[in-house]
């Protein structure tokens, strides 16, 4: 961002200070391009497959159907009593959002180079369009967890009410993610072959496809350092309400997801000056 | 303040060769380039070697609202990087400027457009891009999609529009744009020559609205046709700043004398798919010139580098006098197969001929641009814009040099009878 001053309709554009603050009043006047970056990046998903939409259901579907197999019947992954089915699908549908999210948000710049050599808008719009675009496939995915749930007869509680709540940390922790990626994206094209391996290490350091309970409880705080753990986990406990919310790990968790977030954010707005000049 | 539109100050810019022209780093090129540094700095010299540039240095000039002022120079010359700048792309390393008004910038028709989306969904996308409220584009959206004339395909995706249709739709977005600055580049060099006027017609009216336009672009006919006064910029740096014809007379005639030489190179650049390399003049028996005759053909050499295929890649050449003026315009279509489209990868000479006793006698330019209606990146392929110069003698005719007029072409006079259609008329 250039050190600029709309408030009497003239700009003035000057070379940038080392650290320039977030222009929030900017970003709400561009909320009109956030919703249309958001919605094309819902519509060109899905144009010209088959199946559309259906997507965002079958692919956490498949995935829990290949880790019931692999991990529940042959490996015999405890899954805290819960039908391993149902236990997997918790946590890949919030999975699937994340690792999507991040996959995104990460690509979101240098995919679209045009934009930034061609014109000015705030940068930040893209990893966050991103990030917002994937909310809707995880809405779409949640149907085939009310029909496991009638299935397994696993009835909802009022805890489920946190839901909303937990996919909102989960956008912020994708968010810096993407964030920090993106913007390394445009200086290091080693991120796009890195991101392949990162997403499937961090699907077996998150607890996805077994439980956290799984790990000795006096280091079990340690994996909620990975900041989509301790949500993932809670995400998990609320739809289930087989155990208590593990709050201590959910609050690790969000923290360090805030910490990436911050300084993800300070990172891209440093960067963000050189985008146009190195992409 | 009153009736500036536009105020530069000291305005310079530094790329970092390295940072620029490097497509990108990758962790392997830091870790070669630590331990470069870290043996030049063993044996004694310096830990970095940076080499910088100034794509501009110390460029002020105002620009009063409502005038429309057009920006001419060579291939880097800054004209792209102080545009980039105006419109917040890129940012300055010093200097300051002022922009009193909203600015809509257009860099390019159509950015952010994408294939899979119809054209509808596009005139939206676009819009917004180019920072248009969405209550904004739905009242101009009528008016957008009859001037693109693109009604019937309006909810056809635009990876199935032909290369006219898309353009058309994306200038249409574009034109409707209603800001009080405009800063615009090169983008009236694509579509048919009707759009073009179309074009020309609505960027006149957006000038006699009182809007300030800048315009940066190669085409001296462009340029002329629309703008009052003319900045040119020759290393970063301006060279002229003057009432548009007296600028470009300028322009071609320092062209004219620094380019001596009747053959030009140009930088390799490996983010091109497809660039001019070399370009020289040629006579008839294949020798290097500067003047010919008017009876001889002019026949412009092209050393072209196809590094990827570009659909759809045609050439574009324009000759002007020295006052601007266009004389001609061709492009590769004029021979039935375009030549350039589906070239092969790898070096190609193209030629160009331009017939014995067509231009009257006198000096010219020589304007190139590659342009690709169906490329992925950019319109504009390669734009190295005046590439060369040469002059014409007539020895021929009764008034020779003195002959005046746009043509030396002789006219078959005669008494008597209608001439005969087979007849070859010389």
């Amino acid at each position: 961002m250039p050190d600029t001053d709309t408030s009497k309709n003239v700009l003035i554009i000057r070379p940038p200070k080392k650290w320039s603050s977030i222009n929030f009043r900017e970003l709400f006047e561009y909320r009109g391009l956030l919703y249309f970056l958001t919605w094309r990046n819902i519509i060109i998903k899905y144009k010209q497959t088959l199946l559309g939409i259906a997507w965002a259901v079958l692919q956490p579907l498949f995935m829990m159907i290949i880790f019931t197999i692999f991990f529940g019947n042959m490996a015999q992954v405890p899954s805290e009593g819960v039908p391993y089915p149902i236990f997997s699908y918790a946590g890949v549908l919030l999975w699937t959002y994340f690792s999507q999210a991040v996959t995104m948000s990460a690509n979101s710049v240098i995919s679209q180079t045009n934009l930034v050599t061609k014109i000015y808008f705030p940068r930040l719009l893209m990893p966050v369009a991103a990030t917002a675009s994937g909310i809707l496939d995880y809405f779409i995915a949640l149907v085939i967890l009310v029909v496991m749930m009638i299935i397994y007869h696993v009835s909802p509680g009022p805890i489920m009410l946190l839901l909303p709540v937990l996919l909102f940390w989960s956008c912020v922790s994708a968010t810096g993610v993407g964030m920090w990626l993106s913007a390394l994206n445009v200086k290091y094209r080693d991120i796009r072959h890195i991101i392949p391996f990162l997403i499937q290490l961090w699907l077996f350091a998150t607890p996805v496809i077994y439980p956290n309970t799984l790990l000795p409880e006096k280091y079990r705080w340690v994996i909620s350092l990975n900041p989509i753990a301790g949500i993932i986990e809670a995400h998990r406990a609320c739809i289930l309400g087989h155990k208590p919310i593990d709050w201590l790990s959910l609050g690790i968790s969000i923290c360090v997801s805030s910490l990436i977030f911050a300084t993800g954010l300070f990172y891209f707005k440093k960067m963000e000056k050189t985008f146009a000049d190195i992409i | 303040m009153g009736n500036i539109a536009i105020r530069i100050e000291n305005l310079s810019k530094q790329y970092r060769i390295g940072g620029k022209v490097q497509k990108y780093n990758t962790f392997r090129e830091i870790l070669m380039n630590i331990t470069k540094s870290v043996i030049r700095r063993l044996k004694g010299g310096h830990a970095y070697q940076h080499e910088e540039i100034w794509a501009l240095k110390d460029v002020s000039f105002d620009v009063p609202k409502g005038e429309v002022i057009g920006v001419i120079g060579r291939n880097g010359a800054g004209k792209t990087t102080l545009l980039k700048i105006l419109s917040r792309i890129t940012e300055p390393t010093e200097g300051s400027i002022e922009l009193y008004g909203r600015v809509g910038s257009l860099l390019e028709v159509g950015t952010g457009f994408h294939p899979e989306l119809t054209g509808r969904e596009n005139i939206y996308l676009n819009g917004a891009i180019l920072g248009m409220k969405r209550a904004e584009i739905r009242e101009k959206f009528d008016e957008i999609v009859n001037f693109a004339e693109i009604e019937k395909f309006i909810d056809t995706p635009v990876k199935r529009y032909s290369s006219g249709m898309y353009v058309r739709l994306a200038f249409a977005v574009a034109a409707h744009l209603d800001p009080e600055i405009l800063l615009v580049d090169e983008v009236l060099a694509v579509g048919d020559s009707a759009f073009q006027k179309k074009c020309l017609g609505k960027m006149g009216d957006v000038a006699k609205a009182g809007r300030t336009v800048l315009l940066v672009s190669h085409n001296m006919g462009f340029i002329s046709q629309l703008s009052s006064r003319c900045v040119w910029l020759e290393g970063g740096k301006i060279q002229q700043f003057d009432s548009t014809s007296a600028v470009i007379e300028g322009y071609l005639k320092a062209f004219d004398s620094s380019e001596g030489e009747a053959e030009a190179f140009f930088e390799e650049d490996q983010g091109k798919d497809f660039q001019l390399l070399q370009a020289r003049l040629l006579n008839y028996e294949g020798i290097i010139a500067k003047t010919f005759s008017c009876d001889e053909p002019v026949i412009i050499e092209l050393l072209c580098q196809v590094r990827k295929n570009v659909p759809g890649l045609y050439g574009y050449l324009q000759i002007m006098r020295s006052d601007g003026g266009v004389v001609m315009v061709s492009d590769s279509h004029d021979t039935v197969p375009n030549p350039l489209d589906e070239l092969a990868l790898g070096r190609h000479s193209l030629y160009i001929t331009i017939p014995a006793r067509s231009l009257a006698p006198g000096q010219y330019a020589v304007y190139m641009n590659f342009t690709s209606r169906m490329s992925s990146k950019n319109f504009n392929v390669d734009s190295p814009g005046v590439i060369s110069s040469f002059q014409l003698d007539d020895y021929t005719s009764l008034r020779g040099n003195k002959r005046g007029g746009y043509f030396s072409t002789l006219l078959d006079w005669r008494v008597g009878s209608l001439p005969k259609k087979n007849r070859k008329i010389f």
